[in-house]
């Protein structure tokens, strides 16, 4: 694999960013061995690999968090800078870090959000908020963002909070007062973005890199490496697999160096489900975002919704569930009863046999601090209660399952947080398919799960699906559905606008119709307005 | 993403016996076992003595069982700071009903038993339907439940309690110990049995530790949480029976400084037994080693103040043991 040369190497022009030769053990094993990379002043760098490849094990020696292994070098702009890194000082050498968990406190407003670096650091008797005002502003202007500085984070799309996020680690660099622009490392910025929010995401980062600094791009996602980066470096078992030109190569070569290997990307071909039984069928589902949404979910089928965020798809796993309330609509339930949507319960909807896998995976799927078995067992405790509980069959059971499902370690005593993201998921997945649900809700399925445990993951979705089990996935993951999917819902402002089946599937197109559909519907639904109050 | 390259951890081999976990999970036992061995060393005529012993052993029961009453809304994520009130408060109901009014001593425990429920349902209400703070509430209504006691008691120690009463809590012995003590480990065994190796009491567990995975796991959360302050109430109410049995009377402010030892058990205890969770057998060698600690150093002959230092440092050290055991993850306790 050669080394693609950095991209705008002015003959004399020091790289922005050099570190050399980095390593990092942990007990026995080398997470980081011997890795070299460099960042030109200008230029964006990918560093992609799966989880457990070492990636944030270098950010982390980084940002001052792990203290490398002796015999490393670290060189910003051209000088010197000692190892370990001193944790906290970063900043001052022109190196800023926006994490995916974006470090933003959501209670207040963008600006003190902005000038949390002056306030946690600086001593000011008297802070011109006014002058600060208008100083963000112009710094919004600047890049070409209409963000008021005085809205709560918390009121703000997650698009925003990632844009507020970037723009004050780079002013963070900025107010440093130094010639060079500094270095700003992005790390998994954009997984909880839905597209469109990648795309404002990167025009910023192109911005940013236009005023000379230089940008290293953590990411899983090949396509978003292949989008925004100059170059892309892969790390592989802590190794430097090797550095790709990402306008020169293509999406195989990324997976292949990613993984190692070619994967043979999981795919089934999309069936026509609609002659056999419907297992669930929500009718005038209005709450939440959508509006008088109708749909039927067929034995075996797997059902893909997607939309722009706000769009409404990604509500309609909730209240199905009722985990979030619908104000209105009916439910047809696999036992063929009928029911109010508003009246369905968590309890309830098990009851039915529908199961619900939420996104939020340590917040809302599974409790990190308890061990896996733990996790696992709890919908099924009723199984195992004897006398006293059954502890044997509960880890036996976990161990089995753990088998089924390939997790790796496949230890029920672990803690859940303890696993990768992708063997979380998998945990999860089986806590809810053990108990043979007629439907299985998903939201979000394989978010920051590498490529490899996603092939495993949307195996056993297929598999399930082939048992009879129906299965609901809501994604703004467009590869993820057309990999899996018998038929794609479109949303747009809530209600459904278009379908999507068999080779009809494809990532471009569901993209499209998403995209379309959110202009169609508004000037539709102008159109709608304008009739109403010429009727009235 | 905290995760050490845990796919290049080596595979642990055979289940080999744990010994750092083991001396994890019982060094406190051990402590308590060198502190009275040093005590005995120091006084052996006053400290080992069996009367001495016994005393230790029965009079503590009444913190054991408050103790108890503790950890299930601990286990469950709410605070619940009216646990010493609630026991001043049964301790009172018996005095009042049973030697002012020459009610029958059964009928007066079921009152105070029923008023722990109903403070219990209280708190629960203010908690759930208005999503208060458990700390806020509980605070709230043990301080009220305070006014009350010293309202009816006239702010009078109240005696004449029913023989009986002390008979069956201190009096009567077995292998010379009172029944009180075999009272408080029956019941640590049942919790044992609740929290370990029931349905309900792992999905109490749930509870605590992640809300939204318990709720949208199908669990009926408020249901769970209104259960274990109810049953805190009610085990808090007997804890103020069996201290009623104790003392032979009741009055209102003693029982209040049962509070702090309480929590400093609880938490103690969670860092005992089983690391990391609040657990009936680790609160149980908690309050005694905290007793032992307190009785040693007085038969020392240092002042009483000690109980202060003892108890309000141990509760600190304790939740610092505690993070250890946790590795510093933060509780989140609303």
């Amino acid at each position: 694999m050669s080394n693609a040369p950095p991209k705008r190497s002015v003959p004399g022009e020091a790289p922005a960013l050099s570190l050399r030769h980095f390593s990092k053990r942990f007990g026995g094993a080398l997470a980081l061995n011997d890795v070299s990379l460099d960042v030109m002043p200008g230029e964006v760098l990918g560093l992609l690999g799966q989880n457990g490849s070492g990636k944030s094990t270098l950010i982390k020696i980084l940002s001052g968090y792990h203290v490398p292994e002796p015999g490393g070098e670290l060189l910003i702009h051209g000088e010197g800078v000692p190892l370990p890194v001193p944790a906290g000082t970063t900043e001052k050498l022109g190196l800023a870090f926006v994490h995916q968990h974006l470090g933003l406190v959501p209670s207040l407003t963008v600006l003190e959000n902005l000038r949390m670096n002056a306030i946690a650091s600086e001593t000011r008797w008297w802070m011109n908020w006014r002058r600060e005002r208008d100083r963000a502003r112009e710094v919004f202007a600047r890049f070409g963002l209409d963000i008021d500085p005085a809205a709560r984070i918390a009121d703000l799309p997650q698009v925003e909070r990632a844009l507020v996020a970037i723009v004050r680690a780079f002013e963070s660099v900025q107010a440093q007062g130094r010639d060079h622009a500094g270095i700003l490392v992005l790390d998994e910025p954009t997984p909880f973005l839905p597209k469109t929010g990648v795309d404002q995401l990167f025009s910023l980062v192109r911005a940013i890199v236009r005023e000379g600094a230089a940008v290293i791009f953590v990411s899983h996602d090949v396509d978003e490496i292949m989008d925004i980066t100059d170059r892309a470096t892969v790390l592989r078992d802590g190794v430097l697999a090797g550095t790709l030109d990402s306008k020169g190569a293509t999406h195989d070569d990324f997976v292949e160096l990613i993984v190692g290997r070619r994967v043979d990307l999981f795919h089934t071909t999309p069936k026509d489900m609609s002659g056999r039984p419907v297992t669930v069928g929500v009718r005038n589902v209005t709450g939440g975002s959508l509006r008088d949404v109708s749909v039927d979910i067929h034995q075996g089928e797997i059902l893909g919704l997607a939309g722009l965020i706000g769009s409404g798809f990604d509500d309609l796993p909730y209240q199905i569930y009722g985990a979030r309330p619908a104000s209105s609509g009916t439910i047809r339930l696999p036992s063929g009863q009928e029911a109010q949507l508003h009246h369905m319960s968590p309890p309830a909807a098990l009851d039915a046999g529908i199961a619900l896998l939420p996104s939020d995976r340590l917040g809302a799927a599974g409790v990190g601090a308890l061990s896996i078995a733990d996790n696992v067992s709890l919908p099924v405790l009723d199984e195992f209660r004897r006398l006293l509980l059954d502890w044997p069959g509960i880890f036996s059971r976990a161990m089995q399952l753990g088998t089924n499902y390939q997790v790796r370690p496949n230890k029920p005593e672990m803690k859940l947080a303890s696993l990768s993201g992708g063997n979380q998921q998998k945990v999860l997945m089986a806590k809810w398919l053990q108990t043979e649900p007629k439907l299985l809700l998903l939201d979000e399925p394989t978010q920051g799960v590498d490529v490899g445990a996603r092939q495993h993951l949307y195996g056993a979705l297929s598999e399930a699906a082939g048992r009879g089990i129906s299965v609901l996935v809501a994604s703004t993951d467009f590869e993820q559905l057309a990999q899996i999917c018998d038929r794609v819902l479109i949303f747009a402002r809530g209600v459904i606008i278009a379908e999507l089946q068999g080779s009809a599937i494809t990532k471009g197109n569901i993209a499209e119709q998403c995209v379309r559909g959110a202009s169609q519907t508004t000037a539709s639904a102008d159109h709608a307005k304008r009739q109403g109050a010429a009727t009235s | 993403m905290t995760q050490a390259p845990s796919a290049t951890a080596p595979a642990s081999t055979a289940r080999k016996f744990n010994w750092v976990r083991f001396l994890e999970a019982y060094a406190l036992v051990f402590a308590l076992i060198l502190l009275g061995a040093v005590f005995g060393a120091l006084r052996p005529e006053s400290f080992l003595s069996w009367g001495n012993i016994s005393t230790m052993l029965g009079s503590q029961a009444v913190l054991v069982v408050l103790t108890m009453a503790l950890i299930i809304p601990l286990t469950a994520g709410d605070f619940d700071l009216s646990v010493a009130s609630m026991l001043t408060l049964s301790a009172m109901i018996i005095a009042v009903l049973n030697a002012q009014m020459g009610v029958e001593l059964l009928p007066s425990i079921g009152v105070a038993l029923l008023a722990g429920a109903i403070l219990g349902a209280l708190n629960a209400w203010f908690i759930l339907y208005f999503r208060i703070p458990s700390l806020i509430v509980t605070l709230g209504t043990g301080t009220f439940v305070n006014g009350l006691v010293l309202w009816m008691s006239g702010s009078m120690t109240i005696s004449g309690l029913d023989d009986a009463l002390v008979e069956w809590v201190v009096v009567r012995r077995v292998f010379g110990i009172p029944l009180a003590f075999y009272y408080a480990v029956a019941l640590c065994a049942v919790i044992w049995y609740f929290f370990g190796y029931t349905t309900a009491g792992r999905r109490l567990l749930f509870v605590g530790r992640g809300r939204e995975v318990a709720r949208l796991s199908g669990i009926r959360v408020d249901r769970v949480r209104m259960f274990s302050l109810i049953t805190s109430g009610v085990l808090s109410a007997a804890s103020g029976v069996m201290y009623a049995g104790t003392i032979g009377a009741a009055d209102p402010l003693s029982g209040l400084t049962f509070m702090l030892p309480g929590f400093a058990a609880a938490f103690l205890g969670a860092t005992s037994v089983s690391p990391g969770r609040f657990n009936p057998w680790g609160s149980l060698v908690a309050v005694y080693f905290l007793v032992i600690g307190i009785t040693g150093l007085t038969i020392l002959g240092i002042q009483t103040f000690v109980q202060n230092l003892f108890y309000g440092g141990g509760l600190v050290l304790a939740v610092a043991l505690s993070q250890l055991v946790r590795n510093r993850e933060a509780q989140d306790f609303t």
